[in-house]
């Protein structure tokens, strides 16, 4: 009789009914195989692999990370709902201890929506993590988190979320912004100047190749995870490193995955991208619970797989093993790093361009950081999207001091309805969210 | 008129029912060292002063093949399995007669490595050395193409009495659920072959010729001639007779909980507008996980005949079960004795129940009625917490669309039917502690062989089109048939339905009998890089477990003659 030695949750919620558009990857068929091959294994009738029934996350669930513009109903559809819900089932399973680790297949996928949402961006609308972590800081008080994220594109939208907040640590490893969407994620993105180095980026060459990423995993993300002592380990699992996936240049493989989920023993896993729906996800996501259940997976081989042929170039190898050196240097370096950035000012400000490629929306945005000595300060956005939207965002953390509290209160109160669509105000400490419209 | 014959653990009914209603009950003791005796007794007692040509059909449902799985008493039977990627098929070893050889077949049906002949030869010759006459050959995704099985088989050559090929067992997804059906099927094949020879012989020689059916664990039944290719699907149809003797008398405008109260167990299951759930997966039984069609049913450790006792100054009820009542002489006070001391039952030792209730009085420090009542009342109370548990279990069965997450239906019974020897005693303080109404089902000593008697045929089809690839197939048919890109999900419907008629005629239904329902209806588009490339369909259908026609004659006679 086949036994996990971990016990493992699994929600499974492929969304059969639901796409993009037709022909978009993004789309019905996704994890078609996926859900063909868990079956065909027999995954569910293994002692100790348990799935669970998708709940669906509620409207604050979704307020407590993002400012949705014209509203949360707007932004998302029902599938993100489940798909959010997915992600905090298996994180209330993980902190009821039903089971040891966890993870939610769900799409459509979220890493790549930031903070303010106009509307969806490389596939995703809203952030399953962020709104799975907020859930799990709301119900259990937990600190501190890490997310590490290894899906081809860079998290642009979970990097934003957590640019400024010190106790969640943010790493990803992705192919090289210079070649591929969303373009960002280099070694210099390390966080906002209260919270440098709780961001990582390791940005890996096209071609890199499992000893590349399990390098990386090794010489990196582990040492600062152990630095970091985060209560629960988030793994935002793109599937997209595979060699076979059509959107992406990289060398990856099944086993590959399992074995940096063995290295990195992730608490919660989520499904992000992957759309080589036939010759990679089936077996990279049996790779993956196999390895979260403490099960042998060495004869998840998939087709096509071939050690010569998916194995790096020697140049790739001192490149990664550069990246990585740079990336260790920031993170010990951190503290230095946030004083330089900080200086004497009272504030930081940053603007920034973002485009919403999926329904084609430019969004401008003016952010204002207070810098405090006392706390993670608060965050005020002034965004303005092409489509004519302009609205005002203010952002205090959990964890904000009185006087930090005070001035996003003051910042909302005399915003003034009349320069503005929908001026917001996310107060984390009473977990309340405020809207004044025209 | 129709013979029904339910084994039992202690006794076997058999019924006669027919255009009056129930014609003739008798019971005969169930011998399980000589079951055939016991069968044969049965059947000669009902039809003895019947004239032959009155009688239809014979449905048999017995534990023939289920004790000798669960005593561990199977022929050796061997296994060839080819795997794929995925988990080591080594973990699914079924006995030391079990080979794994190379082959691999894709989730899409791809080959992604070919069979070896050779390799299959020279297990199958290791296999006929060790005195192995029965085989099984599975194949992972063999139910998205079955050709490795099939090359295996033909390689195999003539050398075995019985081959199994798993996509013939079942069309369902589940290898490891695959290997066990395919396993158990060949394990009881003998038996089931030498058992039923010997009853169709037996009831020749009597001048009975008319066909013998056999029920299923689903609740359906398949011809005798049928049941030599899938001897595995009669595991488990004990708990399917009473789920079925139930539906004769269950409403059909709303949802019916079924609480079967044996001696040691209490069994249970829901009902849809008269219409019995499916099972998710398959049998569950001795640790083997299989792919055979079930009913939906739940057992809980409590019945009539539980040991009573207090521990820690709390009344526990079951699990175990020591022997009969003391009121019936036994050794343990059970909640059938508390029925003798509330004088809600009759015909046991009152006297000796007391005794026995006595010291759980003395512990509990109550008088032995209050006792009594107590022991009445959780023995009730445990039942109803078990159903619903196990109603929480059936909703909380996740699924895989945004629509159905949405609609999210949840079974919500407002309707008891209680059957069982006890039956009676506990219907009306279930409906006091429940606020559901609550009904007996009639004549329910000997309900589960009127449900065997009065079963339709059942079968599934699963049909699976890539118009892509061009091809059309139903593997446990061994269908296929070629399509162009415009074959619809309409007309996967058509093919199906006419498949699903042919089989079901094919297991020995009656055309009056046949009821298709869609269980699966899934259509994808196949896109390859941007470009839509063709549809994946997926069909699944079934008729449904459900009663013959002329049930609802019989069942109303047989209500009218219990009223009066």
């Amino acid at each position: 009789m086949l036994k996990a030695l971990n016990k493992t949750g699994l929600v499974f919620f492929p969304a059969f009914d639901w796409a993009i558009s037709a022909t978009h990857p993004e789309r019905e068929e996704r994890l078609l195989y996926t859900q063909d091959q868990v079956l065909e294994e027999g995954l569910f009738d293994i002692e100790g692999i348990r799935e669970f029934k998708s709940d669906i996350v509620d409207i604050k669930d979704v307020q407590r990370v993002h400012f949705s513009y014209p509203d949360v109903w707007r932004v998302m559809t029902e599938s993100h709902f489940i798909s959010a819900g997915g992600a905090k089932t298996i994180a209330n399973a993980v902190m009821e201890k039903s089971v040891d680790n966890g993870f939610a297949l769900v799409r459509p996928p979220g890493h790549h929506a930031m903070r303010v949402v106009h509307g969806g961006r490389g596939f995703c609308n809203v952030n399953n993590e962020a709104i799975m972590i907020e859930h799990l800081r709301h119900t259990y008080g937990i600190d501190r988190v890490a997310i590490v994220d290894t899906d081809c594109h860079h998290g642009d939208g979970s990097q934003d979320i957590y640019w400024h907040d010190p106790d969640t640590l943010y790493i990803s490893l992705h192919q090289d912004g210079r070649t591929i969407y969303p373009g960002s994620g280099f070694t210099s993105e390390v966080g906002g100047p209260n919270a440098a180095g709780t961001t990582l980026n390791i940005p890996l060459p096209p071609y890199t190749g499992e000893s590349g990423f399990l390098y990386a995993i090794n010489e990196v993300v582990l040492p600062v995870l152990d630095e970091f002592k985060p209560e629960l380990i988030i793994n935002s699992a793109g599937q997209d490193n595979h060699f076979s996936d059509p959107l992406t240049n990289m060398l990856f493989t099944a086993k590959g995955y399992a074995d940096l989920t063995r290295l990195l023993k992730p608490d919660i896993v989520v499904l992000e991208g992957g759309y080589s729906i036939e010759g990679a996800l089936p077996y990279v996501n049996i790779g993956i619970i196999l390895a979260l259940a403490g099960m042998d997976y060495s004869h998840v081989i998939e087709p096509g797989y071939d050690p010569e042929k998916l194995k790096q170039s020697e140049s790739i190898t001192q490149t990664v093993k550069q990246t990585c050196e740079t990336v260790k240097a920031n993170w010990a370096q951190r503290e230095a790093i946030g004083r330089k950035m900080r200086g004497n000012q009272k504030f930081a400000e940053r603007r920034r361009n973002i485009f919403y490629d999926t329904e084609g929306i430019y969004e401008t945005q003016k952010e204002t950081l207070k810098l405090c000595p006392d706390c993670s300060g608060t965050v005020k956005i002034d965004s303005t999207s092409d489509r004519g939207a302009h609205i005002l965002a203010i952002h205090i953390p959990r964890k904000a001091c009185s006087a930090c509290r005070d001035l996003g209160r003051q910042w909302f109160e005399s915003a003034k309805p009349a320069d503005y669509d929908m001026i917001c105000l996310q107060d984390r400490i009473d977990d309340t969210y405020q809207v004044k419209n025209k | 008129m129709i013979i029904g014959l339910d084994v039992g653990g202690t006794h076997t009914d058999v019924v006669l029912v027919g255009e009056n209603g129930l014609e003739k009950q008798i019971k005969v003791p169930t011998d399980t060292s000589a079951l055939f005796h016991t069968v044969l007794t049965g059947l000669e007692k009902i039809t003895e002063n019947v004239p032959a040509d009155e009688i239809s059909h014979t449905v048999l449902s017995t534990t023939l093949t289920t004790n000798a799985i669960v005593q561990g008493k199977l022929s050796p039977a061997g296994m060839i399995v080819t795997s794929g990627p995925g988990i080591d098929p080594e973990a699914f070893r079924t006995s030391e007669h079990y080979f794994i050889v190379p082959g691999g077949i894709d989730h899409s049906g791809r080959e992604i490595e070919k069979i070896d002949p050779e390799k299959v030869k020279a297990a199958a010759a290791r296999l006929e050395k060790a005195g192995i006459r029965d085989i099984g050959v599975v194949g992972k995704f063999s139910a998205r193409n079955p050709a490795h099985e099939r090359q295996i088989a033909e390689a195999i050559g003539p050398r075995f009495e019985k081959v199994f090929l798993g996509h013939q067992i079942s069309g369902n997804f589940g290898f490891p659920r695959r290997i066990n059906t395919t396993f158990l099927n060949a394990s009881v094949y003998p038996l089931h072959c030498q058992f039923f020879e010997a009853v169709k012989k037996s009831l020749k020689q009597k001048g009975i010729t008319v066909p013998i059916h056999i029920l299923k664990a689903d609740g359906g039944t398949m011809g005798l001639d049928t049941s030599i290719d899938f001897p595995g699907q009669s595991i488990l149809s004990g708990p399917a007779a009473s789920v079925m003797g139930s539906v004769a008398f269950a409403p059909d405008y709303t949802e019916t909980l079924v609480l079967d109260i044996g001696g040691t167990s209490t069994d249970m299951a829901v009902l849809i507008k008269g219409v019995p759930l499916l099972a998710p997966h398959g049998v569950d039984i001795s640790g083997y996980k299989t792919l055979i069609r079930a009913l939906n049913s739940h057992s809980i450790g409590i019945g009539g005949d539980s040991r009573v006792r207090v521990e820690n100054g709390e009344l526990k009820i079951g699990p175990d079960r020591t022997g009969p009542a003391m009121g019936y002489g036994g050794a343990d006070p059970t909640p059938t004795d508390a029925l003798f001391v509330l004088e809600r039952s009759e015909g046991g030792d009152r006297r000796r129940a007391v005794q026995g209730i006595e010291p759980i009085a003395g512990q509990l420090g109550v008088s032995v009625e209050e006792a009594a009542y107590e022991i009445f009342d959780k023995t009730c109370r445990e039942i109803l917490a078990g159903a619903r548990e196990m109603i929480e279990n059936i909703n909380s069965k996740p699924v895989y669309t945004v629509k159905e997450a949405l609609e999210g239906y949840q079974v919500n019974p407002d309707h008891i039917l209680v059957l069982g020897g006890p039956a009676a005693y506990f219907a009306e303080h279930f409906q006091n502690i429940s606020g559901y109404t609550v009904d007996t089902v009639p004549e329910c000593q000997v309900a589960n062989a009127i449900g065997t008697a009065l079963s339709r045929t059942t079968c599934e089809i699963t049909l699976f089109a890539d118009t892509q690839k061009g091809l059309v197939t139903a593997p446990e048919e061994s269908f296929s048939q070629t399509v162009d890109l415009h074959f619809t999900r309409q007309d996967a419907h058509q093919m199906g339905t006419n498949l699903l008629k042919q089989k079901a005629v094919r297991l020995g239904a009656k055309t009056e009998d046949i009821e298709t329902e869609l269980l699966e209806d899934l259509e994808f588009n196949i896109v390859r890089g941007f470009r839509l490339m063709g549809k994946n369909i997926r069909v699944k259908q079934q008729i449904k477990p459900g009663l013959i026609h002329d049930f609802k004659n019989i069942s109303k006679k047989i209500k009218e003659a219990c009223a009066r």
